[in-house]
């Protein structure tokens, strides 16, 4: 265990120091760069910025003592499905729709409708805000890893509460793969 | 300043799902919006994880990992689905995907 983190002068304070400065950063550069995805003419570009989103949220992770998740993310969705992404725009021709039109005709209407979903959201975490607790639970971080594979695996010979969700999971997978390959396969 | 509780994350979250949404009803290439729904499964896996450390139990964190392996399954079947049409119809406009519309 990480001998910082048992230290309850350290412990104690809540908010370490530059922790509002690396938050503020973090999610300056995640909305900005998920602005970027949705505005860019080239799909290139796109990919490229929601990487850059996907990176910030990353650190978000680590900063909600949830290194795992981070570590998935950067490695399951930095690393495979966005490269999966830039396969796809390499295949299909980008060139020709970057020059075309970039938004559909009912554009206005999506917007109002994402405007609304906005106001909803707003006022949802203004009313609620009284009903959040001010606590920030403190994880253990170093056991994080290992108390996950707890409970997606089970532990000391028991069954873990999500292995049965986790073999499912695996089922979905084969299944998704299955069918990727015969939707592009010419003839099957 | 203001220490950072879950609330403020609950507000970049929301602003990352409002990008997404409004990435989904505006554009026309396929790809973008395939990747806009990237970006509100990420919104909602950041709500997860904040919650997870509010209430300090880790199952928030587990449901994010397997929010990760459905985007996973999601952009493989949908990046399959599109390669097939773009094959048949040499287009990636969604105005132009209407073979079901009569």
């Amino acid at each position: 265990m990480n001998p910082l983190l048992m230290n309850p002068a350290v412990n104690a304070g809540s908010a370490p120091v530059a922790t509002p400065f690396f938050f503020y950063f973090l999610a300056g550069a995640a909305v900005v760069s998920g602005l970027f995805v949705i505005t860019r003419r080239n799909a290139v570009h796109s990919a490229l910025a929601l990487i850059v989103t996907l990176l910030s949220v990353a650190g978000l992770y680590l900063m909600l003592y949830a290194p795992f998740v981070a570590g998935v993310q950067i490695i399951a969705y930095a690393g495979g499905i966005m490269v999966l992404f830039l396969f796809v725009i390499m295949l299909v021709d980008i060139e020709r729709v970057s020059k075309e039109r970039q938004y559909n005709r009912v554009w206005p209407v999506g917007l109002l409708a994402a405007c609304a979903l906005l106001a909803l959201f707003v006022s949802a975490i203004v009313k609620g805000r009284s009903l959040l607790p001010d606590r920030m639970v403190q994880l253990p971080e170093s056991s994080n890893t290992q108390q996950i594979a707890a409970a997606l695996y089970g532990e000391a010979g028991r069954v873990g509460q999500y292995t049965f969700a986790f073999e499912i999971a695996s089922l979905l997978l084969l299944v998704a793969i299955l069918g990727a390959v015969i939707m592009t396969k010419k003839k099957i | 300043m203001v220490p950072i509780a879950t609330l403020h994350y609950l507000v970049v979250a929301a602003a990352l799902f409002v990008l997404g949404v409004i990435g989904v009803l505006t554009r026309r290439n396929v790809v973008i919006i395939l990747m806009s729904i990237e970006l509100i499964l990420n919104a909602v896996n950041l709500n997860l994880v904040a919650f997870s450390r509010m209430w300090g139990n880790l199952h928030g964190q587990v449901f994010a990992i397997f929010i990760v392996v459905d985007a996973a399954a999601e952009a493989a079947v949908g990046l399959g689905i599109l390669i097939a049409f773009f094959r048949n119809k040499e287009t990636i406009n969604v105005d132009e995907i209407d073979l079901l519309k009569w």
